[in-house]
């Protein structure tokens, strides 16, 4: 019913548009911005891939209405990457082998990223709360705390030289 | 886009939300995080959904003489991370990593978790442990054992918009834990225990509060439990044995993961550690 005209930052980027109040911000930068690495997988909050940062910290985008993201800074698993090639990040989960089918790993990547943002040195139980939210049916989840304890010690060495 | 459509606005103040509240079909919405999957299933259609986000008034922490306040609108992640919180109610900074996962309590709000009034919650079962007053628009408010009803089920008025849970602040050492049973770190408790104590210098237990969630219809208090341990040492036979009976005083449910058989077995346990864990807390 109702169309709302909003703004926000999005992977850096001042972006408006005019969205029906029932739009989800996952379909929002899906269908609208045609940001397609976040991915829609239960919609109902419980498998994590729809995962972003919002103002920094780790949301499911579809458990909130792009009209509610007005005014707010939102950074998808587009916004990650390191000048067109792959974030130290995203090149352990690769390393390590951290995904197979890939379906959970944009909401992976955010979950790791809030967590090292916020934490440069986490252990493994770190990690596990921090991905504690996010389904993977692939990895067994070892590998995936292997790429997470692997990006924040190259991490730490680069900052460290 | 799976919700049916609806209208939404953002009110800047209690009186407007409420006074939306009362002129429309309407639901709230501040953090979401069960309202829009419920919406997603169109188990409910509201045609405005009036977010109270926003609202400065439900925001925040404030502390006065001998108790603590959290706004409605607070998230839990915010709660989670708060020194004040830590200090002055260590129960509810103990329960806080166990409501649902990160993601959600970045929106998540702490008022959001009462008035859904689910019986496996854990912000509710603090409220209900700790003897919570619970207040909502229009000068109302009650104790948090008076505020559950059932599953999903509390008093508060369908048109009324809540606006508070304040805490009692306990003095000297105390200490607290949270215990709790699920399928996954994050998911719905099967079995939840908390318990908040405080000790004199010669390690007698002086004051106790404690609770069990998810094996009852509402979150429960456990005083009667409570009473057999102040006065006395907090060595684990004695705590064990205080416990022991915690299964005889709920009623639980089957559910798709467990059966009410367990939760009676698990609960004197599980009731016993947390008042361990508040013990080697202090």
């Amino acid at each position: 019913m109702s169309r709302h005209d909003i703004t926000l930052r999005i992977n850096g980027r001042r972006c408006s548009a005019s969205v029906e109040a029932r739009t989800t911000l996952i379909d929002f930068l899906r269908d609208g911005l045609d940001l397609t690495g976040s991915h829609v997988g239960c919609e109902q909050g419980v498998c994590g891939a729809c995962s972003v940062l919002l103002d920094g910290e780790p949301v499911r985008s579809c458990l909130m209405f792009a009209v509610q993201a007005d005014g707010r800074g939102v950074v998808t698993v587009e916004g990650l990457g390191d000048g067109g090639g792959l974030s130290v990040l995203q090149d352990a989960f690769w390393e390590t082998h951290g995904l197979q089918c890939g379906y959970c790993t944009p909401g992976m990547l955010i979950a790791a990223e809030a967590l090292l943002r916020g934490n440069p040195n986490p252990d493994d139980d770190d990690i596990r709360e921090a991905i504690a939210g996010n389904i993977c049916r692939c990895t067994g989840y070892g590998q995936i705390i292997d790429a997470v304890r692997l990006a924040a010690a190259r991490l730490n060495q680069r900052a460290g030289t | 886009m799976k919700p049916a459509p609806f209208d939404y606005v953002r009110a800047e103040s209690v009186p407007e939300a409420v006074g939306l509240l009362r002129a429309n079909d309407a639901c709230l919405i501040a953090g979401g995080q069960t309202l829009t999957p419920m919406l997603a299933m169109r188990l409910l259609r509201p045609e405005l959904l009036i977010d109270i986000a926003a609202i400065p008034e439900l925001h925040g922490i404030r502390s006065g003489d001998g108790w603590i306040e959290i706004g409605a609108a607070t998230r839990q992640r915010t709660v989670e991370r708060s020194p004040e919180i830590a200090a002055a109610a260590p129960l509810l900074a103990a329960a806080m990593p166990w409501v649902g996962h990160i993601q959600t309590r970045n929106r998540g709000t702490v008022g959001g978790s009462l008035a859904l009034g689910d019986p496996a919650a854990e912000i509710p079962l603090v409220a209900v442990t700790l003897g919570a007053r619970i207040s909502w628009s229009g000068e109302g408010g009650c104790a948090a054992d008076r505020f559950f009803e059932g599953p999903m089920m509390t008093v508060l008025p369908e048109q009324a918009c809540l606006t508070a849970m304040r805490l009692p602040v306990w003095e000297g050492r105390v200490g607290a834990a949270f215990e709790e049973v699920s399928a996954r770190r994050g998911d719905f408790a099967h079995a939840a225990a908390a318990a908040q104590l405080q000790v004199a210098p010669d390690g007698t237990c002086t004051r106790i509060a404690l609770g069990l969630g998810g094996v009852h219809p509402t979150p429960l208090a456990l005083p009667g439990i409570g009473d057999r341990l102040v006065g006395g040492p907090l060595d684990e036979q004695t705590v064990r044995l205080a416990c022991a009976d915690a299964g005889d005083l709920i009623e639980p449910e089957d559910d798709l993961h467990v059966d009410a058989g367990w939760r009676r077995k698990v609960a004197p346990g599980l009731l016993a550690r947390a008042v361990m864990g508040a013990g080697a807390d202090l």
